[in-house]
């Protein structure tokens, strides 16, 4: 690994300005923080626009969204959703499979605020160091999790769910919850960077493999000018998925075709030669 | 070094040792992670007495694979009754519950709770609250039940939605008085609902009549068992030989009158069929034995 830049960003602040430093990090906070204001409306001013959590939420008392792994979870367990699940289930798919699988992790997931945090935490103390576990090692989980709900005829995975756990709690009682989000705060600060999100959760294991086929995807359209800053790779929460379209390895084209890029935008941000853009992966890789 | 010295140029054979090797390690440790989740759900699932499900849910160990922990049901309850169990509660996390002693299901007639959920979970056949099987009321206390102790308490009765069916209160003699009435709350499970409108009620300072998950409440019969009195009845008739006439060896003269009135000496006429009567012993009370002349037995 070369030299990680000491203050990533720098370079594109100083060329396009803080704002546009920032512009998909911003987004994503407002997405994010947005999204769980949403929901907490509803039990602080009994103000109704969405109900349930992000297992199954209906906004409006119209739309249905339903997480399909977790519906997966439950089919296994031998059990069968209701019509208004099943259209939640379709709309949350086509949407992702638009959008990009693991944009849920970044845009949506309230654990990624977490993990971020500590990941910005961990930048700042300077805690060097981070216990090795294969990227794939959420796919095992991932099977291990579907074959525990088939099994045992329970939605196991529910029962320490960090995430659902989370999110379900801000609105319906958080519990000794806060304590399993504290120890996956925690694991990323002092034992594994990106270790959460980047390594273990099948949540955005599930996730990336709808991202698999999604149609919006960071493209390298001036790889050409990458002046070699790694200021990208400093700030991607998922390294491993740069290097192949930004070097062209194995004549990757430019367009990040890995499955676990979260799509958050963080590389067109910090980049000041303007390598990444949004794009479609049908269009030519000229814009 | 041997394995250098081996594989001249069989990079793929190492690389496929340590494929295995790497896959080897991560299906034991996930497996492990899955063992151990397993066991914690096993004891995690395992539904507490105190808690009941919302009206319609599934047996248990179906409900807790059709629920998605989303909520719903607990947002569509116009009480606010139901809650979703927190991570340190002993039952599924997320799953939802209420407590009857807090809060009771009031049995909404178009049941919202049950058109919220987006699951089979809460089984959306069940269209008369009446027909929900929350759990059954056990009058658990008779030592503390006020109607026990000779009281007209009767606030479990009166409250019950399903009054008179679910619960009914069936009079008994008090014994300790010898001459009130107990008028014992006895509750009958075709007909109670487990809303735990009761138990809420009940005023002494922990319930006497508590509502339970069926599971814990119901007991059940081998199948084997018949009810003889519900045979007969099916039958129109006796199904066995009807019973011989006691016959009761008195002494000549007397007879005896269950559930009558009791020892009597016979009329004359009245035992002409009674065979070998002595000489000299048919009279009015003659033959009664000295002891039992008079009023006073």
């Amino acid at each position: 690994m070369s030299a990680v830049p000491e203050h990533p960003g720098a370079e594109a602040i100083a060329e396009k300005g803080w704002l546009a430093a920032h512009k998909w990090l911003i987004l994503r906070r407002i997405s994010q923080i947005g999204i769980l204001f949403l929901f907490l409306v509803g039990p602080w001013f009994k103000l109704w626009i969405v109900k349930g959590n992000l297992n199954y939420s209906y906004t409006l008392d119209f739309l249905p969204l339903t997480d399909p792994y977790l519906l997966l979870q439950s089919l296994l367990t031998g059990q069968a959703p209701e019509k208004l699940a099943l259209i939640g289930v379709a709309i949350v798919v086509l949407f992702y499979l638009l959008v990009g699988g693991r944009t849920y992790c970044s845009f949506v997931c309230p654990v990624n605020l977490v993990t971020d945090f500590a990941n910005w935490l961990r930048a700042r103390l300077g805690i060097k160091g981070s216990a090795h576990l294969s990227r794939t090692t959420r796919y095992w989980v991932l099977g291990m999790t579907l074959v525990a709900a088939a099994v045992s005829g329970t939605v196991v995975w529910e029962m320490v769910n960090p995430v659902s756990m989370l999110h379900r709690g801000l609105f319906f009682g958080l519990g000794i919850a806060w304590a399993v989000i504290l120890a996956v705060f925690l694991f990323d600060l002092f034992v594994m960077r990106h270790g959460w999100c980047g390594h273990l959760c099948p949540v955005g294991a599930f996730y990336s493999l709808i991202g698999k086929l999604s149609v919006l995807r960071v493209k390298l359209p001036q790889r050409e000018a990458c002046n070699d800053c790694m200021d990208c790779f400093a700030v991607c929460p998922e390294q491993q998925v740069i290097r192949p379209a930004l070097k062209g390895i194995g004549g990757t084209p430019p367009v990040i075709l890995e499955e676990n890029c979260t799509n958050c935008g963080r590389c067109i941000d910090v980049c000041s030669k303007e390598v990444f853009v949004f794009g479609s992966r049908f269009s030519s890789p000229g814009k | 070094m041997d394995n250098d010295s081996k594989s001249k140029g069989s990079g793929r054979g190492n690389a496929r040792r340590q494929f295995l090797a790497d896959t080897a390690r991560m299906a034991c440790g996930v497996g492990l992670l899955g063992l151990g989740l397993g066991l914690y759900a096993r004891h995690a699932t395992a539904l507490p007495p105190a808690a009941i499900r919302p009206p319609g849910a599934l047996p248990e160990t179906e409900f807790s694979g059709a629920c998605i922990r989303c909520g719903m049901c607990v947002r569509d309850c116009p009480y606010d009754i139901l809650h979703l169990a927190k991570p340190e509660e002993p039952m599924s996390t997320g799953t939802p519950y209420f407590v009857a002693r807090q809060a009771p299901c009031e049995m909404c007639e178009d049941i919202p709770c049950v058109k919220a959920c987006p699951t089979g979970a809460l089984d959306h056949s069940l269209t008369d609250i009446n027909k929900s099987r929350m759990g059954l009321a056990v009058l658990v206390d008779e030592e503390t039940c006020l109607n026990f102790l000779g009281l007209r308490c009767d606030i479990c009765y009166r409250i019950c939605p399903v009054i008179d069916k679910a619960i009914t209160l069936e009079p008994q003699i008090n014994a300790r008085t010898g001459k009130h009435t107990l008028f014992i709350p006895v509750v009958h499970s075709d007909a109670c609902t487990g809303c735990g409108k009761c138990e809420k009620a009940c005023p002494t300072e922990i319930a006497a009549i508590k509502v339970f998950p069926l599971y814990m409440a119901k007991g059940q019969l081998s199948a084997h068992y018949r009810l003889g009195w519900v045979e007969k009845e099916k039958a129109g008739g006796s199904l066995v030989a009807p019973d011989v006439e006691h016959q009761y060896n008195l002494p000549e003269g007397l007879k005896y009158d269950l559930g009558g009135k009791g020892l009597y000496s016979a009329p004359p006429g009245e035992a002409p069929a009674v065979p070998g009567t002595p000489p000299g012993t048919s009279g009015t009370t003659g033959g009664l034995p000295q002891a039992l002349q008079g009023d006073k037995l």
